[in-house]
Order: structure tokens, then sequence, then C-alpha cells
């Protein structure tokens, strides 16, 4: 385990409210795995693996990531797997397939069309279905218990949350939500969900994402500007929503610090929350001095499954020579799970 | 196309040791929870340590009062949730407990600090659904169906045993079923569009892949051995052969044949990719590989944008395809 890896390649679909494709989202990936295999001249089979996060749950049907596999062409038979989760996790898995030094390039793609079905009911299935989820506590209310624990404790307040709204929405011209805004309009605008307003919540996002990584070594053939994975650790807490301290991230804080975040000037944060980039902030120590989600981030577009991912692929082209970034991804209610990966770029 | 998609299954969920007296307190209108390695004591039990992981066995009852320390109003109440008017989700801190659970309340003025009670269901027997909510302490009357309490809260199962519970004595619950419906819209791609049009035409619409040249019905967005959509519409007809198939012997839920009889992989003459379909008119056993069969269309006036339009495939009497003509599809 001694092989550098880098990011080489990425590109992602337009995250829109809802498509017009299959339920699967598949057509999603299609152009975007010729651009990112395009950016480096390489081609399908030049791929040593490939890995893909999505979710059955978005496509009300088993095995919804076949029709993924199909769209790559995969004859003679790939080397490929998938994370029930989001791609981050799968590029997770990459990784560690490229450092054991079994290949030395690897595609992974995150995509879903989460417009198909109602999201915040269909991401009840994540909590305990023996005694949470029989009673469908959905992701948007799940995250207003946490954010009215925050509100509560003085740990942030609406106004805080709303400026963490006013930066995403003005980010990014091309993001799906785009608006310059003020605060103090953002709060007289009513409450979806009391404590969150529509301006909290991350939106509904159809979308995929591709990153293509490579050894170090390859990496500069590939690429005018590789970045480096300089670390990569993930952390889960208990599943028992109430023994958690959900006014912190302590699985955030424990990988953070398994992967040593210092000197980062740039963030891309998985929050689908306000208070949650507020609270990821605080547990990270992310100072006024970096950067956070200059691509607007979740709040301006949520693709389910590739938003993480996107994160990392975000990070790593945003990044000049010489800086750190942090990317972050997280999985399940109220930020159960995280990923935290340092990027140099070289 | 795209149309409305519910799909639906109730879970049975063998409850193991741990959740398995939960749920049988529940239904004897007792809330239970769990001692951690810490001496914390949560709600709904773990059945194993949030913390250290470890198996918990020590259980100990909890009151049925409490209070909240967050909430978040729902003012539309989404599909199975506890209440169908607005109500608040808020974590309940249980007296005698160290850890909130996550339930509903029912009231218009939620605030942090409240404090409530169980609404219990009228019906037992259904897990955390037994609790329908909570309510105000102070609001409405215990419900007659409500055992027999002590006016203080037991903290611990020593006072738990003292206190005259179990209103009637409950089996031990070992399994709970947790139903699961979920509604989508699906959308076809436009190929399978085709193909579900034709259909309705009483047409089989194939195409055909512009690099390998397979002929795929339905038509595919992705061939799967290319990665590119099939092309080049070609109408295939409503004959063929079967190429391996399996003799169903087992009843199940939602049978609609009666068994033994025989799912079949057809292969259209003229395409290169099977489906499957039933083939009927014979005896299951005199079924084979090879075997010439022709669809038996349901009348003209019950089809609609499905395969089901084809009732099922019959033998024609037609001498068998050899091996070789169909060994390339198998």
């Amino acid at each position: 385990m001694s092989t550098d890896v880098s990011i080489v390649s990425f590109a992602q679909a337009p995250n829109v409210r809802e498509t017009h494709g299959t339920t699967n989202g598949v057509e999603m990936l299609v152009p975007i795995m010729k651009e990112a295999l395009d950016n480096t001249g390489l081609s399908k089979k030049d791929i040593g693996f490939w890995c893909s996060g999505s979710s059955d749950y978005l496509a009300g049907r088993a095995f919804s990531f076949i029709a993924a596999v199909d769209a790559i062409g995969a004859f003679p038979p790939i080397h490929e797997s998938h994370v029930e989760a989001d791609a981050a996790w799968a590029l997770y898995e990459a990784w560690v397939k490229i450092r054991t030094g079994e290949v030395d390039t690897a595609l992974v793609y995150g995509f879903g069309k989460s417009s198909a079905g109602q999201l915040r009911r269909v991401l009840a299935l994540q909590l305990d279905p023996y005694t949470v989820g029989p009673l469908w506590p959905d992701s948007i209310s799940v995250a207003g218990l946490q954010a009215r624990l925050g509100l509560d404790a003085g740990l942030w307040t609406e106004r805080d949350m709303a400026n963490v709204a006013v930066r995403s929405r003005a980010a990014n011209p091309k993001a799906q939500i785009y608006e310059q805004v003020t605060a103090d309009e953002l709060l007289e605008r009513p409450y979806t969900a009391d404590p969150l307003r529509k301006h909290d919540c991350a939106p509904v996002t159809d979308g995929a994402a591709v990153v293509i990584l490579s050894t170090a070594e390859r990496a500069r053939d590939l690429c005018e500007r590789p970045t480096r994975v300089a670390s990569i650790q993930h952390r889960v807490e208990s599943a028992h929503l109430g023994a958690r301290d959900l006014t912190t991230s302590p699985s955030t804080v424990a990988a953070a610090k398994a992967a040593n975040t210092d000197g980062v000037t740039l963030a891309e944060l998985h929050a689908p929350f306000t208070h949650q980039e507020i609270l990821l902030r605080q547990a990270l120590g992310l100072g006024d001095e970096v950067t956070i989600n200059p691509s607007g981030g979740p709040l301006a577009g949520n693709p389910m499954f590739a938003a993480g991912l996107a994160r990392i692929g975000e990070a790593a082209t945003r990044i000049r020579p010489g800086e750190r970034a942090l990317a972050h991804a997280t999985a399940g209610p109220a930020l159960q799970q995280n990923l935290v990966c340092v990027l140099e770029a070289e | 196309m795209s149309a409305p998609l519910d799909i639906g299954f109730d879970y049975t969920r063998s409850l193991g040791p741990t959740l398995s007296r939960f749920v049988t307190g529940l239904a004897q209108r007792r809330i239970l929870g769990a001692r951690g390695t810490d001496g914390r004591v949560h709600v709904p039990p773990p059945e194993y340590d949030p913390v250290t992981a470890e198996p918990l066995t020590d259980l100990v009852e909890v009151a049925r009062t409490g209070t909240v320390t967050t909430w978040c109003w729902q003012p539309e109440p989404l599909a199975g949730q506890p209440l169908e008017h607005p109500f608040a989700w808020a974590f309940v801190l249980l007296d005698g407990a160290d850890t909130p659970m996550l339930h509903a309340v029912d009231a218009g003025d939620v605030h942090t600090g409240m404090r409530v009670r169980v609404r219990w269901a009228e019906t037992a027997g259904n897990g955390i659904r037994d609790i329908e909510c909570f309510v105000p302490e102070t609001s409405e009357a215990p419900q007659t169906s409500e055992a027999p309490q002590t006016s203080e809260a037991p903290q611990t199962s020593d006072a738990a045993e003292a206190s005259e519970v179990e209103p009637q004595p409950v089996d031990d619950i070992s399994m709970i079923t947790t139903p699961v419906r979920l509604h989508y819209m699906h959308s076809a791609s436009p190929e399978e569009s085709l193909y579900l049009r034709g259909l309705e035409q009483g047409k089989l619409l194939g195409q055909r892949c512009p690099a390998c040249e397979k002929v795929y019905i339905p038509p595919r967005g992705a061939c799967p051995t290319d990665g590119v959509p099939t092309e080049d519409e070609i109408e295939l007809p409503d004959r063929g052969i079967v190429t391996t198939f399996c003799i169903v012997n087992v009843p199940f839920l939602g049978q609609r044949i009666k068994p033994p009889y025989v799912a079949a992989y057809i292969l259209l003459d003229g395409a290169d990719i099977a489906f499957l379909h039933l083939v009927l008119g014979c005896a299951a056993d005199e079924v084979r590989m090879g075997m010439r069969v022709e669809a038996v269309w349901k009348p003209r006036d019950q089809w609609g944008t499905t395969l089901e339009n084809i009732d099922h495939f019959q033998p024609t009497g037609e001498p068998d395809a050899p091996y070789d003509s169909y060994a390339g599809h198998l």
C-alpha cells in the first residue's frame, strides 16, 4: 500500500430539478463518461476498475445499477463494483484498489433521478427499520430536529443559516439554484418545516458525476494538472439517533483527524442543510480563511449519490498548485456517516 | 412514456431478544429502554451499545411521560406518518431515560421543554406504532383502554416490577410487520416507449444494435455489449422458439396460474435476445428446448401498452429447431 493516487478527470451532468429521462437516470451518465474519458485520452478498455454509487430506492427497482453497466458497454467483461451509497464511497473503494497495485486507473461514477419518487420520504428508509422507519420520519424533519438543537444551544441562529444560503445561492451561475438575495429577504420567506425554510434545504436534483483516478505516476501523462489524493478517511456513527450528539459531528472530526486536514485553503462540504454546513465548519475548525463551497455546494444542487463525489471533483478542479483542499461527503440521516478527502494540487 | 408506479411490500421482521421485549412491552402499554455500558438508558433499546457496540440486555422500564428536547413542525404529513393532520416531530426524553426517542407530538404549540405523555394506538402489537403519538401531559384524560398506572413513573426495573402494569398479559411478540409503500413516476426510455406503443397496436417492435447488429426486443437505450443505443426499427413476428424454460411447481404470493406451469425464454424469429413468457397449451413436461411456439393474444379490447397483451405462448406443432440454431442465444 504505497502507490499514490491522483484525480485526472471530473465531469458532471447538469443539476436539474427533473429530467425527462428514465427512472434509473442512466442517460445522464453516458455523455459525461465520454467527457471524462476524452479529457484524459483514455478509452473504456484502458480503465482498470469501475465503481459506482447509486440506490435502488431512487429508481424504485432492484439492481438498477445494472442499467448503468449496460451503458458502459461492458464487453469483454469489466472489473466492476457498486456501493449503495454516495459515489464518494465508490471513490474510496477505487482508491484502495489502486493503492493495492491491482489496477492503475479507475473510473468512479454516481447517479440518481431523485425526482422519480418523493425524495424526503424515500430517505426515511435509511432509518432504523424496527423502531424509527415505521414512523416514516422524512429527511427534512430529521434535519429540522438537528437544526433546532443547535439553535436552542446557541451554536447558530436562523440568520447564520440564511447567510449560508445567501452565499451558496450566489456562488455559481451554472448551478441549479442561482440567485442574488439577502439574508433579510430569505428570513421573510415562510417556514417549510419550522425551524427550516426552503433555503435551508438542498433542492431535489437529478444528476450524475464521474471522476477518473490513476496512479500518481500515470497521472502526469493523462492530465495537465493532476490533483493528488493526500488522504481519505471515513467514519460512521450509531444508527440510534437519540444517542448521538447531533450538535456536532464526531465521525467527521475523527475522519478529519485521521486524514490530517491542516493547511487546507478550500473546502467543498457535502451539507444538504444550511445548519449542517455551519456544524461541519465548527467541527472541522475551518475559519474564515478557508473558502467554502465555491461550487455553491449541495444547497445549490444536490444530485443524490453523486453530490459527495462531485465535492471531490469540484475541489480537485478548483485548487491551485501547492494548495491543499478538503472535500467532504456525507450519508445517512443527520450526518451519520462522513468521509473526508484531502487533495493537493501538483 | 411515463406512468405512476406504486410498489409495496409488507416486511416481516424477526425481532431478536432485545427488540422482542421492547415490542412486547409496548403491547402491554409499557416502555422499555436499555441500560448502555456507560449507564445511560436509551429508548428504544438499542440491541448494541451506541458507543461500545456491546450487546445490551439490561432492559429497564421508563415512564410514559417525558420532555420535548427538540422539535420540527410537519405542516403537511406524508403517507405513513403517525398523524394525518399537522403535527410536530420531536425528540422526547422520557422520564427515566437518558437519551431521547423520535416520535410525533400532536399539539399546535409544541416547544422545547414541553411536558408530554404517550397516547396509545387503539391496536397493539405493531411495535413503535403502538405509540400513536405524544400529547401535552395535561391535555386530554387518559384513554379508558389504558392500563391503570401508578402516579409516580417508575424509574428502575425494580420500580417497574413493583408497579401494577400489564393490563393484559401479552404473549411474547417475536415478529412485526412493517409495510413499505413507495410511489414513483416511472419513465421509460425512448426505445422502450416505441416498443410499448407498438404492443398497444399488436406489434412486436425490436431494434438492431448498430455496432454488433444484434436485434433486441425490447430495444435498448444502451446495447449491453457496445453501450450504444439500438437503432433501425424491426417488426418481429409473434412466433419463435423456446430456448430454455423452467417448470414452476412452487406456489407463491400473487401467483395467477395453478402450478405446475412453464415459464420460458421465448426467442422470436429474427430476434437475438429472448424474453420471459408463459408456455401453456400443452402439459408442462412436454415443453422442451427448441420447441416452436406462437403468441396467443388477449382480445383486442383488453390491449394496453404491455406485453401482457400476449396471454401466453402455445406450441405450433412444427418440428423443433435444431440446437445449433439457438446455441448462441442461451
